[in-house]
């Protein structure tokens, strides 16, 4: 779907390029997090494919299409954008910003109208109370959530955001995390996400690419650039606990096996990742517990083997 | 109150006189602030998005603004004469450093966020002047011409050293003459022009303030 192929960009009066002969293909309907220290060119790769920056030198493809041979700005309106700091219009109502690009496509007010209502439902703000307010009337996760019906309105196929969630409490960001893996769900869009957080990469990602000086060090699966870090500046990168960030990834459900606990072992839901399952177990000081399903099912335990065995099975090194 | 008394009747006496002197000072100063508006917030606007033009013309609308106004009319009197014409064109110089500050103040007060998301969404140059910063900047715009329209009402009464008319006559004659009733017929109501044109800009200015970013 994004295809960047040898993307050079050094910015005047800098030592070394920001973004240094830098390639990445970014399948239809990924969500590809950009990760890295700052000055990594994680936020200058974004801004290219939309061409807020003109790169020195390499190709960007967008459904197989050179972004330098469309019209910068209407490249802009067919790429959403969402920014940490939201950018709201502040002396515009809730529907006016979210009516921006519809606007400047020309669609018919009524169009706009039910296109406003139904976006502000589907980021759950309620349109008759949300829609003539004013965006310094709302609170930061609020705010976010405009921003991102803002980029959905003309219904893009692509998404850049730059650190969308950064600005947000860790309880607003957690929600507002889930929220939008719920909405990509139904609405299957490619997005670049741009952030320097690796739990947040680690939860949103479909694949990560993570940058240092320009370059992309590994591009892989979350679970297995946990296995398998391509160098020790990823070792470092994704932590001291990267084992426990992978159990975070494995839920319960997938890597339970047979069985029925003695009685007073404890229960955990087959939804629970097993992050949750090993601190249950040592909290507990057991070896096993109960799995038990939405519908109240048991049959199925969680071990400590078992989770090592999960550790051991997942995932098999990736080739790229 | 005697002295207001006798103001009172001198200006009943001269009437016709007052009435033309009045009518030269509003038109003098409005024609000078539409003409410094017409040029400075253009201009303000223009420089607001290129840093080094942006340096320059602070630079020199601050050098501007601290000539005496009465400097510049006499600046002015050697090349142009003596008349309207010459005051009005000192008077519109008075008036463009207050409205080019500002005009800069303004567009360069906005979020940068906000004009980057207006960007980012394929707003063209063009389309973020006129719907993002125009309307943010609109009250900061107003605040300079607010400075600006009392600077240039005040500056009109020395429109009368060099034959520009206006209330300044009244008051040069009056302290030529030692006449302070003749004097206060020019003073108060330059006065009040002040503190009216201050009022009247200061309610505009309300007005045009978006409804988002009013003060509560």
């Amino acid at each position: 779907m994004i295809e960047i192929e040898h993307l050079t960009k050094r910015f005047s009066g800098a030592a070394s390029p920001a973004v240094d002969d830098l390639s990445l293909a970014i399948g239809t309907g990924e969500i590809c997090v950009l990760i890295g220290p700052s000055g990594c060119g994680k936020t200058t790769t974004m801004r290219m494919i939309n061409r807020m920056i003109e790169p020195d030198s390499g190709r960007i493809r967008i459904a197989g299409r050179d972004v330098t041979h469309v019209d910068a700005v209407e490249l802009r309106r067919s790429v959403g954008y969402v920014i940490q700091q939201v950018g709201l219009f502040p002396h515009m109502t809730i529907a006016d910003n979210v009516a921006t690009v519809p606007r400047l496509l020309n669609w018919d007010a009524a169009r706009i109208t039910r296109r406003v209502d139904e976006l502000l439902a589907r980021v759950d703000m309620d349109p008759a109370r949300y829609r003539s307010r004013f965006p310094r009337e709302l609170s930061g996760g609020q705010k976010q959530r405009v921003g991102v019906a803002r980029a959905l309105a003309a219904d893009p196929p692509v998404m850049l955001m730059d650190e969308p969630f950064g600005a947000l409490d860790p309880i607003t960001r957690a929600a507002l995390q889930d929220e939008f893996l719920r909405l990509l769900d139904e609405l299957k869009k490619t997005i670049v996400f741009v952030t320097h957080d690796i739990d947040e990469a680690l939860k949103m990602g479909t694949r990560i690419a993570i940058l240092r000086a320009g370059r992309v060090v590994q591009f892989d699966r979350p679970e297995s650039i946990l296995a398998h870090p391509a160098d020790a500046f990823v070792e470092a990168f994704v932590g001291r606990d990267r084992a426990l960030k992978r159990l975070a990834l494995l839920t319960v459900a997938e890597h339970a096996v047979a069985g029925i606990a003695p009685s007073g072992a404890p229960q955990i839901a087959a939804s629970a990742d097993l992050r949750d399952a090993l601190s249950l177990l040592l909290a507990e000081n057991r070896d096993v517990a109960n799995v038990v399903d939405a519908s109240g099912a048991m049959g199925r335990i969680v071990t400590l083997s078992s989770i090592r065995a999960a550790l051991d099975a997942t995932p098999p090194a990736t080739l790229n | 109150m005697t002295t207001l008394g006798e103001a009172w009747s001198y200006l009943l006496a001269h009437l016709p006189q007052f009435t033309t002197a009045l009518g030269v000072h509003v038109a003098l100063s409005a024609a000078a602030l539409a003409i410094g508006a017409a040029i400075a917030v253009p201009a303000g606007i223009y420089a607001a998005h290129r840093p080094r033009a942006a340096f320059a013309t602070i630079n020199v609308a601050n050098i501007g603004r601290t000539l005496p106004s009465l400097a510049v009319l006499a600046l002015v009197m050697p090349l142009l004469g003596t008349g309207f014409a010459p005051s009005l064109f000192a008077l519109s110089l008075l008036a463009l450093p207050p409205i080019v500050l500002n005009a800069i103040a303004g567009i360069r007060g906005i979020d940068p966020e906000v004009v980057d998301a207006a960007r980012g969404m394929g707003m063209t140059p063009g389309a973020i002047l006129r719907h993002i910063e125009w309307p943010l900047a609109l009250p900061v715009i107003f605040a300079g011409l607010r400075t600006a329209a009392i600077q240039v009402i005040s500056g009109a009464v020395l429109a009368a050293f060099i034959g520009g008319g206006g209330l300044g006559d009244f008051i040069t004659a009056g302290i030529a003459m030692m006449a302070v009733p003749q004097l206060l017929v020019g003073a108060i109501p330059v006065t009040l022009l002040a503190i009216g044109a201050d009022f009247a800009f200061g309610m505009l200015q309300r007005r045009i303030t978006p409804a988002g970013v009013r003060e509560a």
